[in-house]
């Protein structure tokens, strides 16, 4: 019950902030310098086609009601047209989206398994070389960015060594699988395409983890910090004391604690690796989503700037959702402080 | 001493910190027999636990080092023991009561997953999960917790200290140890539970014949609860004897201050009776710890710490007054 409640609660104040966002993003695609109906058609298009389609997108409306059509059809699953595609937008997310979730998740999983490992170990066996290792690259793991990593890659593992493909997401002579979630490892897992599958991971290798070294290390350096701050906790000394094995005390009894304030800030690192997947995805030619917000708001394409903010929030708010659902799992202070309705 | 169940003898401990290493432990001497209660007093500081947490080999290391000493359990020394061999001696053999519940408490387990975990792996037999988890309820109706069922299924924070302390009185009994150490269980209650729960612990220990350590800040709880009574000064046991004789006539200079300072059968603090205070333990005093706040220091009281040595009939000081 006390979950229940718990999520019901979340899922509120989320809908108040996805509102929120959708009038920020509203306001300063509006207010943003040129305008984007001229700036679709080209200087030469007569000014009558101009009015037009400004009149066709309610653009020549005051800003309350343009923002009140864009809501309500927004609530419908309609996001507006594109001013250069003049397709639905949200045919075009559709499109994009998939591939840079895929990335995405793919880092995000990379990130936490690896940070969470790397960051235990070294925390277990603090002091020691193994730490130290695993603080100086952590270290510079935090200090790079991403792009870095991804050119170093390119060069090192794609044209030096020749180990990963360099660009996209299958071999040419792999046939894609058909669409079913637009991202190709899950469809090729549920068509049982394994030759697609290996492909495909192959190639998301190096993007993906270039994506993830930045939050994978601090997750590395909070787990760290966290498990060596915690093994000389009593509780540690008490259960080890009453003779419960030493592989439980470290796995269960230490593990668990340990892990709340790295998974808190999951949520968090999972958004910034969505802000780095533009550079990551364009020097790995990744047919992403990055890409198509990016040319949206230089052609100040105001519909798919809209949509590209809001399905970004979407996911960040579903992530954070699921993130506070597990530290909520792992610490029943916040789960109790939530039943109580605190 | 042969006949012993616990003898620590020499135990020297460190902490490296940022500044330095910090010589705790400075030769520690301490035993227990058969179903004796022995009583660790000393302030603040002075290595009490420091001391037994080395006798379960849970000493946190780092920062903590034993570089000097053995600790032998009817006569093994568990300092050498292969890991498998100490790991039988914790829970059945010695188990222990922590200072601070609150911080001997997993905050993110249930009192029955600890307890049951204790349990299946802390005591003598194997058993099944229903006889665990009956034995748990055993263990915490014995220390008069009302509903044992549902403290099972609550979180350290949804009980009181008091119900705290009793938890972690219940986990130490309920694996049957030969040795039970308490260390000081009751500092971090409310006065008024306080000799409600040391009341319940004397009378559980007396009625299992259990071995026992009770550690104090407080004269008047070793009076009430020991048989045997050891004092100690920073990382020493400078006096030892059988209560009686030792708080009829206690012979080392601090353990005649300490009782100078606490009114007769009364509890309260240790040394306000005595000028200074615990030394630095990064550049402790050479020789005799005490030198510096004792009254009859000798020019070889600075020189060499005095040996733990019977003055009579099991009656121990280390003191250079005692010895030629
Ligand atoms: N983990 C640690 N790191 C560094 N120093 C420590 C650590 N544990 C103990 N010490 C040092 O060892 C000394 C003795 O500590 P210990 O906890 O054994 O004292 P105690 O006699 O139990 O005191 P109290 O009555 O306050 O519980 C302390 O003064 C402290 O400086
Ligand atoms: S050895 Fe010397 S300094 Fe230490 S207590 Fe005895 S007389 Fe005092
Ligand atoms: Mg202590």
């Amino acid at each position: 019950m006390g979950i229940l409640r718990f999520l019901a609660k979340r899922l509120l104040f989320s809908v108040f902030v996805l509102f929120g966002l959708s009038i920020l993003i509203f306001l300063i695609s509006r207010v943003l310098p040129g305008d984007p109906v001229r700036m679709a058609l080209g200087p030469r298009a007569p000014e009558w086609a101009v009015q037009n389609l400004r009149e066709q997108m309610h653009l020549d409306k005051p800003l309350p009601v343009q923002y009140y059509y864009w809501l309500v059809g927004a609530l419908h699953g309609d996001l507006g047209q594109s001013l250069f595609t003049r397709r639905a937008v949200i045919d075009d997310i559709k499109e994009f989206l998939p591939a840079t979730m895929e990335l995405a998740l793919f880092a995000g999983v990379i990130m936490a398994i690896f940070g969470i490992l790397f960051g235990a170990i070294a925390g277990r066996y603090n002091n020691t070389w193994v730490d130290n290792v695993v603080r100086v690259f952590s270290y510079i793991g935090v200090v790079t960015p991403s792009f870095v990593f991804a050119i170093l890659f390119l060069l090192l593992f794609g044209y030096l060594l020749g180990w990963f493909p360099t660009a996209g997401r299958l071999s040419p002579w792999v046939p894609r699988p058909p669409v079913i979630t637009g991202m190709v490892t899950v469809d090729a897992l549920l068509t049982g395409n394994w030759g697609a599958l290996g492909d495909a991971l192959w190639h998301m290798v190096l993007p993906a983890v270039a994506l993830a070294l930045g939050g994978m290390a601090q997750e590395a350096r909070i787990t760290r910090a966290t498990i060596s701050d915690n093994l000389k906790k009593d509780y540690i000394a008490s259960a080890k004391g009453f003779g419960v094995p030493e592989r439980l005390v470290m796995l269960k009894y230490l593990l668990k604690p340990s892990l709340i304030p790295t998974v808190s800030i999951l949520g968090l690192d999972f958004a910034s690796l969505l802000g780095n997947a533009f550079l990551v995805e364009l020097i790995f030619n990744w047919p992403g989503f990055s890409r198509y917000g990016i040319n949206a708001m230089l052609r100040k394409d105001l519909n798919a700037i809209a949509a590209v903010v809001m399905v970004l929030g979407v996911v960040f708010v579903t992530v954070n959702i699921i993130v506070d659902l597990v530290v909520a799992w792992l610490d029943p202070r916040i789960r109790l402080g939530a039943e109580r309705g605190k | 001493m042969g006949g012993a169940l616990l003898a620590i003898r020499d135990l020297f401990v460190e902490f490296k910190v940022y500044e330095g290493k910090l010589k705790v432990l400075n030769g520690v001497f301490l035993s227990v027999r058969e179903g004796q209660r022995v009583g660790l007093v000393g302030e603040a500081g002075c290595g009490k636990t420091t001391t037994m947490k080395c006798v379960l080999r849970i000493l946190p290391s780092p920062p903590g080092r034993i570089t000097k000493g053995e600790i032998l359990f009817r006569g093994e020394d568990i300092l050498r023991m292969p890991p498998r061999k100490v790991q039988r001696i914790r829970g059945r053999g010695i188990s222990m009561i922590f200072q601070d519940p609150t911080a001997a408490l997993n905050p993110v387990f249930t009192i029955g997953d600890q307890l049951m975990t204790v349990i299946r792996y802390g005591s003598h037999d194997s058993l099944t999960r229903r006889e665990v988890r009956q034995r748990a309820i055993k263990a915490l109706a014995e220390v008069q917790l009302p509903d044992p069922e549902r403290i099972m299924a609550s979180y350290p924070i949804q009980l009181s200290g008091g119900m705290r302390q009793r938890v972690c009185i219940a986990m130490a009994l309920a694996t049957e140890p030969e040795l039970l150490i308490a260390d000081e269980p009751t500092t971090n209650l409310d006065v008024t539970i306080q000799d409600q729960v040391l009341r319940l612990l004397n009378e559980l220990v007396v009625r299992r014949k259990t071995s026992v350590i009770f550690i104090t800040h407080s004269l008047g709880v070793v009076r009430e609860m020991a048989d045997w009574v050891y004092v100690m000064y920073a990382g020493n046991i400078i006096e030892g004897g059988p209560k009686g004789d030792l708080f009829r006539e206690p012979l080392h200079p601090y353990t005649r201050g300490l009782m100078r300072a606490v009114p007769k059968l009364t509890g309260g603090g240790i040394a306000e009776g005595i000028p200074g205070r615990i030394p630095d333990y990064l550049d402790p005093p050479p020789g005799c710890r005490f030198h510096p706040r004792c009254e009859h220091a000798m020019p070889r009281c600075s020189q060499k710490n005095p040996p733990f040595r019977p003055v009579r009939e099991g009656h121990e000081v280390a003191c250079f007054l005692y010895q030629e």
